[in-house]
């Protein structure tokens, strides 16, 4: 699997990334070498083996259903580069 | 679903009739005290950003675990709607960018859904029922809110709705007018407010749909659809669906085609339009979540839940024709909210079934409709109106004395048979009193007397003047036969 110039600009895109058309053609090559790497993984036969997200056997953790956090607002818009109120502010996105 | 088309739900073009189908993905608020995969508060108008954790905030490092009443509160509405559980679900990512969405991608369920296939018993208003198809259910977290009018060049971003859990209910597209799915919403939300899993009030956005819409020939394979996105009112989604389908009917009957596209609908215009931002093909990137293993569990636990489901709709409505006697459309009307099923009940316990029925629809609802209460607020209680009931059967008082006591005990309050005893409402059957009072009544009135004997509708104004003379006491029955008798009209 290899990802075209194409490809590389629509992935960008989608996360909101800007990539000058110079660095398009350079990252290509650095995602097709991590594609490349992970296609080793292709060699490995799995036949029978079913589809596993964990080599230990766990079961998922669960909580009960408390409230133990939350109530600091302006710790949460602490970062962000604009607030008001403790709202976040963001360039207008309207539909 | 292939049932035969009716002809009546049809919508008539200018060169055919056309047949609509829809269906419907609902967003469904898990009623649960804290988010999905985070321990901050659930709970609806607490000031911006405070009901959310550094996990809602998707800092760098926080980790989701999940809340486990949230995967029970979905395993009772899949058992609620007659739906296989999975016992191995998965949670994935759908990747997507929008402000209100901190962390890029939402946890949503793709592949594995904690719910597969079930159905819904819808009943429509001409007493006809339709089954609907569940396709599946799946968790996954809200999105933020974003505000667009506190200030012309930004957007405000609050995230406390942020990981709230939701249960996408989506629907086969089993539904063919307006009316059927405003009917299956209206049944799916009696449904999840019985379970208690979640509260169903759209006001508050607990409960959402998307809307898909196509129109065809009658018998043509499925045309193509459009979603009408997040429609949050039962009749806007009845308008939602007549002005979608008017408008695709006109395209193609002039020649035009129909493109998928999402679309959103306007109330205040009555139109649906395109959402020309969303169009860029959605690549959603699913991929199972790697902070989150397989959700499982075994039978025993889906069946301890079982245990524990209290009596649903369907099952209650047919209880109450077969025990109390009722009407499937009285049944209907009480078991719609559980609050007045248990209400009725309450009332009916060891009376005639039929009369408790008619009091709770007729006197009790149209006077809490006219106030704009709820049977939770109802200023008559169960054990009032019960009285009440016992009173009129066993000929204590009339049925129009009823009304008023009524209205007595509604406005004042007070234990129902002491007031009919302090107020003198009891009725008179003693009929030495009743021919007394006629006897007065023919005695100032001989020319009447005289126009009876030609007209025997006259009856009905001595009836009305006895009724007053007596207060309105008078038991009915004894008081016509007594005017028959002494005005000699058979």
């Amino acid at each position: 699997m290899s990802v075209d110039a194409t490809t590389v600009r629509r992935i960008a895109h989608l996360a909101r990334i800007a990539v000058s058309e110079e660095e398009v053609a350079p990252l290509q090559g650095e995602l097709n070498a991590i594609l490349a790497f992970v296609e080793q993984l292709g060699a490995v036969d799995v036949t029978g083996v079913a589809p596993m997200t964990s080599v230990t056997p766990m079961a998922m953790k669960k909580r009960a259903d408390t409230v133990t956090d939350g109530g600091y607002a302006s710790d949460v818009v602490f970062n962000a580069p604009e607030t008001e109120d403790n709202y976040f502010l963001v360039p207008k996105v309207v539909e | 679903m292939t049932a035969a088309v009716n002809p009546k739900k049809l919508i008539k073009g200018g060169l055919h009739d056309w047949e609509v189908v829809i269906g419907m993905e609902i967003h469904a608020q898990v009623t649960s005290r804290s988010k999905l995969f985070s321990g901050a508060s659930t709970e609806f108008g607490a000031e911006p950003n405070d009901h959310v954790s550094l996990v809602d905030a998707a800092m760098p490092g926080m980790l989701p675990v999940i809340n486990e009443e949230c995967v029970a509160q979905a395993v009772r509405t899949g058992l609620g709607l007659k739906a296989q559980i999975n016992h191995r679900s998965v949670f994935d990512r759908k990747n997507y960018f929008y402000p209100d969405l901190p962390q890029g991608y939402q946890i949503s369920q793709f592949k594995d859904p904690i719910v597969g296939e079930g159905e819904v018993l819808v009943d429509l208003v001409d007493g006809e029922s339709i089954t609907v198809g569940i396709e599946r259910l799946h968790l996954e977290q809200d999105a933020g809110k974003s505000l667009h009018d506190q200030n012309p060049t930004q957007s405000f971003v609050d995230l406390n709705r942020s990981g709230v859990a939701l249960m996408e209910i989506v629907s086969r597209p089993d539904l063919r007018s307006s009316e059927e799915a405003r009917a299956y919403v209206t049944k799916l939300r009696t449904i999840l407010r019985y379970l208690g899993t979640c509260d169903g009030d759209m006001e508050k956005g607990s409960l959402r749909a998307d809307v898909n819409v196509s129109v065809r020939k009658p018998g043509d394979p499925l045309g193509t659809r459009c979603e009408i996105k997040n429609v949050n009112s039962i009749r806007f989604i009845g308008q939602a669906i007549e002005v979608e389908a008017r408008r695709q009917i006109a395209i193609i009957e002039d020649g035009g085609t129909i493109s998928q596209e999402t679309r959103l609908f306007d109330p205040g215009k009555g139109e649906t339009r395109s959402m020309r931002s969303k169009e860029e093909a959605h690549d959603y990137r699913y991929f199972p979540d790697p902070d989150l293993l397989p959700l499982e569990f075994d039978q025993a636990y889906v069946d301890a839940l079982a245990e524990g489901l209290p009596e649903l709709p369907d099952a209650k409505k047919a209880r109450f024709i077969a025990d109390y006697g009722l009407s499937p459309y009285d049944a209907g009307v009480l078991i719609a909210e559980r609050a007045s099923a248990d209400y009725y009940e309450a009332v009916a316990q060891g009376r005639d079934g039929k009369a408790a029925a008619n009091w709770v629809i007729n006197e009790l609802f149209g006077r809490l409709n006219k106030e704009g209460k709820t049977i939770e607020t109802s200023p008559v209680s169960a054990d009032q109106l019960g009285a009440v009931v016992d009173l009129i059967g066993e000929g204590t008082i009339s049925g129009k004395i009823a009304k008023d006591l009524f209205e007595i005990v509604w406005t004042e309050g007070g234990d129902p048979r002491a007031l009919v005893e302090s107020r003198g409402l009891k009725q008179v059957t003693d009929t030495g009193a009743i021919e007394a009072a006629i006897d007065a009544i023919i005695a100032k009135n001989p020319d009447k007397v005289t126009q009876a004997k030609e007209k025997p509708t006259l009856l009905g104004w001595f009836v009305g003047q006895t009724m007053k003379a007596t207060g309105g006491k008078a038991n009915p029955a004894a008081v016509n036969a007594l005017l028959k008798a002494k005005l000699g009209i058979e």
